[in-house]
């Protein structure tokens, strides 16, 4: 009897390129028969990832084990999984037919089994008249089609998928996600699929991996993650939401964009600094009435198909993003409400920048691999290692990056409601996190200036 | 003012740009064509004739040197591919910066005119005391054109999309069947290529054969060479169009994927 056990297991799995950490100590158990996505942005390791389990890259540390047996060392031929990759990668010399039979053929099968298993698997991805075809003369959609029956064919314990459908459009590719999703249940194999669409991924998956800068960020079903975002990344990248500062006055009791709110949030203590969030069809919008928890101008509106999509802004200057099925006029006032359960409290990673320095003098100090003039102290001698703390409102970001002491470039920007949240990846590979009013985009050069009296230094 | 003008949307229209060349052309490839065809179906004093082609057939040495050259032709085309194959699939597999140097390091000696590289290698067999023969022809013939063997290979290996040779291993090839299942058909443009750009040379390369052999081992390039130097232009003629003929049989032998070949392959 064999346990239905984990089919792939991840091991504290640390990748790099060069000295740039892309997987950092990841750890992720599939259970057979599963659909998982590992969903993040460009960048964030998931395609990495999905080839150190195909085998094609080895990671830097870490173990991979495949139904218990560690194919870590393993070739990636060796191994019972077959890709589908993102370019389809058919072979341009072969034809539909022998493309499919590739796999077969390796395995020196019998010319008549191979014959009925490609037509069997082309008929489930409905190509059948298509064998003798060249496979450039196919359309992308139909290329896909190809790719993953030379996939499945060989049944594989795992079928890995790189975004299978990135290449395909808007139309095409809501079909093809049926289609993968009627597979998997039909074939009872198990898929793990990469994709930076958040929708596909809730469409497809039974389990989703949420990763960022080679981290997982959370791990959950598609209504977990998207009810009860784990962090203020997730809840940015997960469908549209509202993310604001707020402050837990006490267990169910939440106080942001300056009014206070019932929630069903415990357990934070008393007057914690959090990250609230709220999903724009969760704010009841409505003429002014009694009802009305707080108030705002509707100053934008517009028609999404099923719904409307509107920006109100609070006569507190907090900017909401509200979406209802009823149309409100930009320039009227109208009132608003938040039931306590669909409010999302969630900790704060970090509520100002901390380094570690070491002092060069009473005035100077020194982190981020550079000296800055501080407020004189007396308190900590030269030399002493001391904990620098940074508030993110007190960064100042220049336009010209030799302005700046150091030169960083915009990596992930969070709209707070009332001001935006940086998040600005440093030339020396540092993070430095800055509440700002001003609007910057992504992947913006910026200089970046810390003023001597924005510097606090304590204990380490 | 008016000569001026006109002069000026003259050389505007790029159309025009081409005139020299068109000229160029017609005078020194389409001409010497048609006198080619002239000469070789008449005699010297001008009548429409066979013979020359007659001649050709009957006479044993000349039928002789011509199967001969095409033997040698295929052998160094053969050693220059089993060479530059490996050599290709090696320089293809090294760092983008390492192989640049590498394809430098084989074209360099490409850039030194090859009647100076043979003199070169004429004087180091004397030296060495290797004999003047077969040996020393068949290493002159591939040592110069080696390097048209191994860059189309090169290039075109160079360019296979790793995602292919991903994909074969995925589907279960070890790293020989990788290699006789995707890299080897897919470098096919390439490898045709190279043959062409070393068996269509050496068909008619003559002074090779003359300076290595000391004029022992005549090809059919020499035979041609001979008779038009000796005044027997119709003659002459007749055996420039076989040689054609076999240039252009090659061509088809490459086949519709010429075009393709020669622009995957990257033909120089």
């Amino acid at each position: 009897m064999q346990e239905s056990g984990p089919i792939i297991q991840v091991e504290h799995v640390t990748h790099s390129f060069g000295d740039k950490t892309v997987l950092d100590d990841i750890n992720i158990s599939v259970r057979k028969g599963e659909f998982v996505t590992f969903l993040g942005p460009s960048g964030c390791g998931k395609t990495t990832l999905l080839r150190i389990i195909a085998g094609f890259q080895k990671a830097s540390e870490g173990k991979i084990l495949i139904a218990g047996t560690d194919v870590t060392d393993i070739p990636p031929y060796k191994r019972p999984v077959n890709t589908v990759f993102q370019k389809y990668a058919l072979f341009p010399h072969l034809n539909v037919f022998n493309n499919v039979a590739f796999g077969l053929n390796l395995k020196k099968l019998e010319a008549t089994v191979i014959k009925k298993k490609v037509k069997k698997v082309l008929k489930m991805v409905s190509m059948t008249d298509y064998e003798e075809r060249d496979v450039d003369s196919l359309s992308g959609g139909q290329q896909q089609r190809v790719a993953i029956a030379r996939a499945i064919v060989n049944e594989p314990e795992v079928l890995l998928l790189d975004e299978p459908l990135a290449a395909l459009d808007l139309k095409m590719r809501k079909d093809m996600q049926m289609e993968i999703k009627a597979m998997h249940k039909k074939l009872g194999i198990t898929f793990v699929y990469v994709t930076h669409d958040q929708e596909e991924a809730l469409t497809l998956s039974d389990t989703i991996v949420v990763m960022s800068e080679g981290k997982i960020q959370q791990i959950g079903t598609p209504t977990e993650i998207y009810n009860e975002p784990i962090n203020a990344f997730v809840a940015d990248f997960i469908g549209e939401s509202n993310i604001l500062n707020g402050t837990m006055i006490e267990d169910n009791l939440v106080e942001f964009a300056g009014h206070r709110f019932e929630c069903v949030d415990k357990g934070f203590g008393q007057n914690v600094p959090v990250d609230v969030v709220i999903r724009p069809e969760d704010i009841y919008i409505f003429d002014l009435s009694e009802a009305a928890q707080f108030t705002g101008k509707v100053t934008s509106s517009i028609f999404k198909g099923v719904h409307y999509e509107m920006m109100v802004v609070t006569p507190e200057g907090y900017e909401f993003m509200i979406q209802d099925y009823h149309c409100f006029e930009v320039g009227k006032t109208v009132g608003l409400r938040v039931k306590p359960f669909d409010i999302q409290v969630m900790k704060k990673e970090r509520v100002c920048n901390t380094f570690e320095g070491v002092m060069i003098d009473k005035g100077h100090v020194r982190f981020l691999e550079q000296s800055f003039k501080c407020k004189e102290n007396h308190e900590f001698p030269a030399g002493s290692q001391v904990k620098v703390s940074v508030d993110f409102q007190k960064v100042i970001l220049q336009d010209n990056e030799e302005d700046g002491m150091l030169s960083g470039e915009v990596s992930f920007i969070l709209y707070k409601g009332n001001h935006y949240h940086l998040t600005v990846l440093t030339d020396g590979d540092e993070n430095i996190f800055v509440d700002t009013n001003d609007i910057w985009d992504d992947g913006d050069r910026v200089g970046i200036t810390i003023p001597p009296e924005a510097i606090q230094l304590s204990n380490l | 003012m008016e000569v001026k003008r006109n002069l000026s949307t003259f050389m505007g229209k790029r159309k025009n740009w081409s005139i020299p060349y068109i000229l160029f052309l017609a005078f020194f490839v389409v001409t010497p064509l048609f006198l080619i065809f002239y000469y070789a179906f008449t005699n010297s004093t001008g009548g429409f004739t066979f013979d020359n082609f007659r001649r050709f057939w009957q006479q044993p040495e000349a039928m002789h040197t011509f199967v001969f050259s095409v033997g040698v032709a295929l052998i160094t085309t053969a050693v220059c591919l089993l060479l530059g194959y490996p050599a290709a699939y090696i320089l293809s597999r090294m760092s983008s910066k390492t192989a640049k140097i590498m394809v430098l390091l084989f074209i360099l000696p490409m850039w030194i005119n090859f009647l100076i590289r043979t003199l070169a290698t004429v004087a180091l067999f004397d030296f060495l005391g290797i004999p003047l023969g077969q040996a020393s022809l068949y290493f002159g013939m591939v040592y110069n054109f080696l390097p048209f063997m191994v860059y189309p290979i090169y290039n075109i290996l160079q360019k296979t999309d790793q995602n292919l040779i991903e994909a074969a291993q995925d589907l279960g090839a070890n790293p020989r069947q990788v290699f006789f299942r995707t890299i080897l058909p897919l470098s096919v443009p390439g490898v045709k290529s190279g043959i062409m750009m070393v068996f269509m040379p050496v068909i008619s390369t003559f002074a090779i054969a003359e300076l290595l052999t000391i004029n022992n081992i005549k090809l059919f390039g020499t035979t041609l060479q001979e008779n038009i130097y000796n005044g027997m232009w119709n003659y002459g003629a007749a055996l420039s169009l076989v040689m054609l003929l076999l240039i252009g049989l090659t061509l088809l032998f490459n086949g519709d994927g010429n075009a393709k070949a020669a622009e995957e392959g990257g033909l120089i």
